[in-house]
This record gives structure tokens, C-alpha cells and sequence, in this order.
């Protein structure tokens, strides 16, 4: 209690102490509400079990056993097998790692993208904005997932297709977001001054206005983990994501539909750890902002 | 005395839906390794000469000129391309408020830093340059300066960083546009003095863009008295006393001063008239 009480002491006395204490309140705050706890829980329960997917999984995920299909839950099998015989339990540990990959690599792909695109589009304005944002509203017309699903099925079905199908039809929001934030910055007296000193526009975008419209984009990326998982998860679902026999979750899902009134756990505990994941990021999403969001204090 | 810079003619033109509006209307100066101050009251014209000899206009600004020359340089015949090799490294420009014009999310000492690099410096050399800087402008401790954000500077602080961030790149001129209107008295005089040092060691030439005339009297070495777009009197510093126009008189009169002891209140007059209207501006 020592330490907290010393880390919230006015004023800090060193500038690290003063950021020490700003991450403390931030954490107090999320500890603070049960639910973004939760949240935070489920996700760094899911960040542990990608990690150590080998040491938690009992089985091989890939292993076929065509005596034991379809056999319910049981000590050999914690969560039963599939139609192949395949142990749900070790599945869904690996199928973990395709989830987090997928909203890993959206989210490096969308972030980057959205910035540059808007940032360029508000700051040098005129045609090159007018003409970024009607494709952004061209993107934005179409339903999210119909999208995704028209992209991945163009590029042809499989995790990585899906992965970009997903990025394309998520980056622009983030662009709206970044212009919007550059519109506000971008007749500042000090960018100005930047350019007095001789600085190039390219270097003015880059290092001056980008660095400030990164923070809402980042904590709008941790908003949209959630609705990630569950595209990724249809796609899985319709076939057009990660390919049999990767353990992907959506997946796995309908590869239990055929056995939903007998073998509900086939689909059922799949299913099951999509929607407590997405809920996880949704729960922790919403605790951030609470903290991240001055104008929410 | 060769002229670092020379113009000629410089208008300034907006077109708005009234008609053009000239802003600067026709003119003409040249300056030396001198102080050479611009006063005049709001609305007549000095930021925009200044901003047009940075090459800073605004559109739907337009500039035009006779001539408009940086040692040697055809200011006129530059291309937007070529312009941010003469920004910072020959010409720079220090603002009014130091609160808004330092970068709030980067160090002061790699602001300074940065001028280098932008100019060809490496990262050594920016360096080395920031902290010689920042103990050229007199700022006592250069190495928490260097590290600190601008919010964690006073305003004074926060002028001189910015004149250290302008000279990194070694201008042959620098415009200061109302560079210490936002300082106090105090803070003001030092703040000049460390420009006067500065442009005296270098070699500079400095044009000083103020309101403010007995600053600028007792600081430049000459005086362009600007209203309504034109310079309607150029003096030596010294002789604004013996200013022949009216409208100077006029600016000089409107100094509001201390009253000597015992004779009653202070007054001050006001400029007779005000800054045209847009619609009588329209040649």
C-alpha cells in the first residue's frame, strides 16, 4: 500500500513517477468495475492458452481416431471428439492461435492503412480528399461481413484471403477517425512552424500529425477486436476462412451442425468460446475507453 | 552594403467575392546585414510580407512582384518543391506564441534537432547543435531543456527554444512576426537581447514585424512604417521622433505612456479612422 500511496502522492515529484501514477489510476479504474475485470480476464486467459497451446493441449489437434468420433465428453477427452475423432478440447486450445493471428493481423493492417489514408486525405484536402472519402463511403455502404465474404471468396478460400477480406472492408473507419483528428491539428500554429523550419509535407504528415491521431486509432482497434473474432469466426463458418483441418473455430462449428440434436458439444463448446472471447473484448474494450476517453472522465 | 534581401513592388492580393483585395498593395524594400522593423496596426500588411517572403501565402492568396530576391535567389521563380530548402536553412521565421507553435507531442530538443536533419545533418552533429543552441539562447540548464516537453516550459523558455529550433539550420534571415508581443516587459527584453546577440554574432539580417513602436524603435537599426498595404515612411530608428508623416505621428502618439509625476492622468490618442473596409480596398 506503501508504493500506491507514494505513486498517487500531488504532485509527483519526477515525471516517471507522474506517469507511474497515471497507469496506476488507469488500472484502479478497470479494477474497479467488475465487468472490464472480466473481460480483462477472458483475455489474458486467451492470450495464455495461444501461448501455451502444446503444454494445455492433451491430444494432437490433427489426430483422426475413426473409433472414437462423435464421443461425448469424458477424462480421455475433456470436451468429447468430432466427427473424425479429433479431441475438441486440444482443438480449441490450438484454434486459439488462429484467432489471435487473425485479430493480430487485422489489426496491423487496418490500423497503418486507416491512418495514412486519412491523415493524407484531411491534410492536403481539395481532390485527393474528395476522393479517398467516396471510396471510404463506397466501403462503408456495404454490410461488413458481406464484404468480407465477397473479398475472401474472390481471392479464393483460406486463413490469409480471409485475413485481408477482413482488413478490407474494416480500415475505414479508421481513416474517417485519423482525418477527422488531422482536420483538428492541421492549421496549428506549430505545424505551421514545422513548416517554416522547411520541413516537406511528407515529413509533416509522418512526424507531426500522424503521431497525434495514433491514440484514437489504437484504442478504436481495441474497440473492434471484438467484431474481428466473430467475422473471422462466420467466414470460418461458411468455409471461406481457415481450411479443414486447421482447428479454426467457426470452423468447427459447422462441422458439428449435422450433429447438433445428438452431438450438441461438437458445435456447442466451439461456439461456445467464440462468443466468451468476443465478449471479453468487448467488456475490456469498453473499461478502456472508459479510462482512455478524457471525455468520458 | 549588398542586400540579403530585396523587393520590389510586393502585392499581396485575396480575391474575395467583393472583388481582389490587396493586402499588400506595391511594396519595396531592401535589407542588409541589419534590424529592420515593420510596424503598423493590425491589418496593414506586415504578416503577410513576411509570410510572402517565406513563400507562405495562404491560397486564395496571391503574390506578385517586381522582384523578390534572397541573396541572389529568385524568390519568384521558386517552385513549390524547391521552397523547403530555403525555409529554415536560409529564411526563417519565428511566430508569436510559443504555446502553439512548438509540436506539444515532441521534445524540445528534438524539434531543434530536427531543423538539422531536415537540412542535412546527421544525427551527431543535430545534437551537439541543440545543445549549443539552447546555451546560445541562454537557457541555464540545456540539457533538461533539451529533454522537456514545451508544456513544461514558460513562455519566455518557450521563445527562446523556438528561436533556437529557427537558427539550427544557420538562416541568412530571420522574420520575427510579433516574437515577443506574447512575452511580458521582462521576459521581452531578454528575449531581445538574445536575438540581438544572436544576429550580431551570426551576421544576420533580422526583420522584426511588431505593433509595437518603441519596441521596435529602440531595438532595429531602420523602420518601415507600414498602413493600409504600403510603407508610407521609412526612418532610422533614431530619427522616428522627427517623422514627418502623419499617419507615424499618429502611431506614435497612440503609445499609451506614464504619465510624468504630478501632471494628472495619462492620456493616449487613438489613430484617426480604422483599418478600410474590404469593399473600399478594391482597386
Amino acid at each position: 500500500m506503501g508504493v500506491i500511496r507514494r505513486l498517487l502522492v500531488e504532485p509527483p515529484a519526477s515525471r516517471r513517477q507522474a506517469a507511474a501514477g497515471e497507469a496506476l489510476r488507469a488500472a484502479l479504474v478497470i479494477l474497479g468495475n467488475p465487468l472490464a475485470l472480466a473481460g480483462l480476464a477472458v483475455v489474458v486467459l486467451f492470450l495464455a492458452m495461444a501461448a501455451a497451446a502444446p503444454v494445455l493441449a492433451t491430444h494432437d489437434p490433427l489426430a483422426q481416431d475413426l473409433a472414437g468420433r462423435l464421443a461425448p465428453p469424458s477424462p480421455a477427452h475433456w470436451l468429447g471428439t468430432d466427427s473424425l475423432g479429433r479431441d475438441i478440447w486440444s482443438r480449441l486450445v490450438y484454434g486459439s492461435r488462429i484467432s489471435l493471428w487473425t485479430v493480430v493481423l487485422v489489426a496491423a493492417i487496418v490500423g497503418p492503412l486507416g491512418l495514412v489514408v486519412g491523415v493524407a486525405a484531411g491534410y492536403l484536402g481539395g481532390l485527393l480528399d474528395a476522393v479517398l472519402m467516396r471510396i471510404t463511403d463506397v466501403f462503408m455502404a456495404f454490410p461488413r461481413l458481406l464484404l468480407a465474404l465477397a473479398v475472401a471468396a474472390a481471392l479464393g478460400p483460406g486463413l490469409d484471403n480471409a485475413i485481408l477480406g477482413i482488413a478490407a472492408t474494416s480500415w475505414p473507419p479508421y481513416a474517417r477517425l485519423a482525418r477527422a483528428e488531422t482536420l483538428v491539428v492541421r492549421d496549428a500554429d506549430y505545424i505551421a512552424a514545422v513548416r517554416l523550419k522547411g520541413a516537406s509535407t511528407a515529413r509533416i504528415l509522418a512526424r507531426h500529425v500522424a503521431p497525434l491521431c495514433a491514440s484514437s486509432v489504437v484504442v478504436r482497434l481495441t474497440l473492434d477486436m471484438a467484431g474481428t473474432i466473430l467475422i473471422a469466426a462466420s467466414l470460418g463458418f461458411l468455409g471461406l476462412g481457415a481450411q479443414p483441418p486447421a482447428p479454426e473455430w467457426g470452423a468447427m462449428v459447422a462441422s458439428g451442425r449435422q450433429f447438433l440434436v445428438d452431438q450438441w458439444w461438437v458445435s456447442a463448446v466451439p461456439g461456445a468460446a467464440i462468443f466468451v472471447v468476443s465478449l471479453g473484448f468487448n467488456l475490456l474494450g469498453d473499461g478502456l475507453r472508459d479510462v482512455l476517453d478524457p471525455r468520458l472522465r | 552594403m549588398s542586400a540579403l534581401v530585396e523587393v520590389e513592388d510586393l502585392s499581396v492580393t485575396f480575391d474575395t467575392p467583393a472583388g481582389p483585395v490587396a493586402a499588400v498593395a506595391g511594396v519595396s524594400f531592401r535589407l542588409g546585414r541589419e534590424r529592420l522593423g515593420i510596424v503598423g496596426e493590425s491589418g496593414s500588411g506586415k504578416t503577410q510580407t513576411g509570410r510572402a517572403l517565406m513563400g507562405l501565402v495562404r491560397p486564395p492568396g496571391r503574390v506578385t512582384a517586381r522582384r523578390l530576391r534572397l541573396a541572389g535567389l529568385d524568390l519568384l521563380a521558386l517552385s513549390p518543391r524547391g521552397w523547403p530548402s530555403v525555409r529554415g536553412r536560409r529564411i526563417a521565421m519565428v511566430m508569436q506564441d510559443p504555446r502553439f507553435c512548438l509540436d506539444p507531442v515532441m521534445s524540445v530538443g528534438r524539434q531543434i534537432e530536427e531543423t538539422v536533419r531536415i537540412h542535412g545533418g546527421g544525427r551527431r552533429q543535430a545534437r551537439e547543435r541543440a545543445m549549443d543552441l539552447l546555451a546560445a539562447v541562454r537557457i541555464r540548464d540545456p540539457a533538461r531543456v533539451h529533454r522537456a516537453y514545451p508544456h513544461e516550459l514558460s513562455g519566455g523558455m518557450g521563445q527562446r527554444a523556438m528561436i533556437a529550433v529557427m537558427l539550427a539550420a544557420d538562416p541568412e534571415v530571420l522574420i520575427a512576426d510579433e516574437a515577443t508581443s506574447a512575452l511580458d516587459a521582462h521576459v521581452q527584453n531578454e528575449v531581445l537581447a538574445v536575438l540581438d546577440d544572436l544576429v550580431a554574432a551570426r551576421g544576420m539580417g533580422l526583420v522584426m514585424i511588431s505593433h509595437d513602436i518603441d519596441m521596435v524603435a529602440g531595438f532595429c537599426d531602420r523602420v518601415l512604417v507600414m498602413s493600409e498595404g504600403r510603407v508610407v515612411e521609412t526612418l532610422p530608428a533614431g530619427g522616428l521622433a522627427a517623422a514627418d508623416h502623419p499617419y507615424t505621428r499618429a502611431l506614435i502618439a497612440a503609445t499609451p505612456r506614464l504619465a510624468p509625476a504630478g501632471i494628472g492622468p495619462a492620456g493616449h490618442a487613438a489613430v484617426a479612422g480604422s483599418p478600410r473596409a474590404i469593399s473600399e480596398n478594391s482597386p
